[in-house]
């Protein structure tokens, strides 16, 4: 008869806390996202239950975790590369990778599904459609092999306002598509400002950033040109007419000021102005939605 | 070896309160939706 071993605690499995698959999620990343999800919830015409909007808004946090923990379970080799990125559960070896894809899997299945049935199947398939571009055409597909990485797949994050507004209007219209741009034009000179001054991480990783593939003046001049592009498109709101005067102002005056930023990294080529243009774009695009939130609850739009 | 068997058992004990107030968040989401999606027809 076999001999049969209790196997010691160094030999199994390690067990992640709950903390660990929190930080699956991307939380920080999370939080944009659910910011401007509620954004896109109050800024479109209609009326919704709170419930329902409360709903709406979790599905998009927790499909958006999903996307999260589907990335870290992919990137797990290139993230154990990187000091911003190698205590993360996985490169730590606190976590199986198997539970990781499945918790990711789980939560994209049950956020799309309740989305489904619970607010409606275009604010669904819009959601579906964000994850799986996440996950296969920015992770797998575009990452690791184009320096416009994030300028295709900043779409992914781009489309949680749209999906806010289609959990209220059911549908997707220029309202929907001008929040869509707003994020889309930021997300490049927001991620080349933090490719700027951690362009060593990314080279030895791998990973084709554009400050890696075409050097940091080209990657300084790309950010000028999109700051400039997200100014028309951040006013755009106003223009149409959905968002008032309230929004505008403070579209013009934030634009103007990541104008200036991004000037400033074209002709400074220190660390410091990266870093700053990088904290600043976070800021931007918190108080761009948060004056579209309070324009439309306090009813400057027309 | 006591040690790392103790931390085991705490991070499995944090994950299963954990999962026990999702699945209770989830009671009280699925009732809440069905009380607004089919309240009016139900009563």
């Amino acid at each position: 008869m076999a001999e049969q071993r209790i196997a010691t605690p160094s030999e199994l499995a390690p067990v992640a806390s709950a903390g660990d698959f929190f930080a699956l999620l991307k939380p920080r990343v999370m939080s944009l996202v659910i910011f401007t999800g509620l954004a896109g919830i109050i800024a479109a015409p209609g009326h919704i239950h709170p419930t329902i909007a409360f709903i709406a808004l979790v599905c998009i946090a927790v499909g958006a975790g999903a996307a999260g923990a589907l990335n870290m379970w992919y990137e797990r080799d290139i993230d154990a590369l990187m000091e911003r990125t190698r205590d993360r559960p996985l490169p730590a070896g606190r976590m199986e990778p198997g539970a990781a894809l499945g918790f990711g899997a789980v939560l994209a299945v049950g956020s799309v599904s309740l989305m489904a049935l619970g607010v409606n199947w275009v604010a669904a398939a819009l959601l579906a459609l964000t994850i799986l571009f996440y996950v296969f055409v920015y992770t797998i597909w575009l990452k690791p092999r184009t320096p416009q990485n994030i300028v295709i797949g900043g779409a992914a994050g781009a489309l949680a306002p749209a999906v806010g507004w289609a959990a209220v209007t059911g549908g997707i219209d220029a309202g929907a598509l001008a929040l869509f741009l707003i994020v889309f034009m930021w997300t490049p000179p927001h991620f080349w400002a933090l490719a700027l001054y951690k362009r060593g991480e990314y080279d030895r990783a791998g990973i084709p950033m554009l400050p890696v593939v075409a050097g940091e003046r080209e990657t300084r001049k790309q950010i000028l040109i999109y700051t400039v592009l997200l100014a028309p498109v951040a006013i755009s709101p106003w223009a149409l007419g959905f968002a008032g005067t309230l929004y505008g102002a403070v579209a013009a005056f934030l634009s103007a000021l990541f104008i200036a930023g991004a000037w400033r990294v074209w002709i400074d080529a220190r660390e410091v102005a990266a870093r700053r243009l990088f904290a600043f774009s976070i800021a931007y695009l918190f108080v761009l939605f948060l004056a579209l939130i309070v324009d439309r609850l306090a009813g400057f739009a027309a | 070896m006591e040690a790392r068997v103790s931390d085991m058992h705490r991070r499995q004990r944090g994950r299963n309160w954990a999962l026990f107030g999702v699945l209770a968040a989830l009671v009280v989401l699925f009732y809440l939706l069905t009380i607004v999606r089919f309240g009016g027809t139900l009563s």
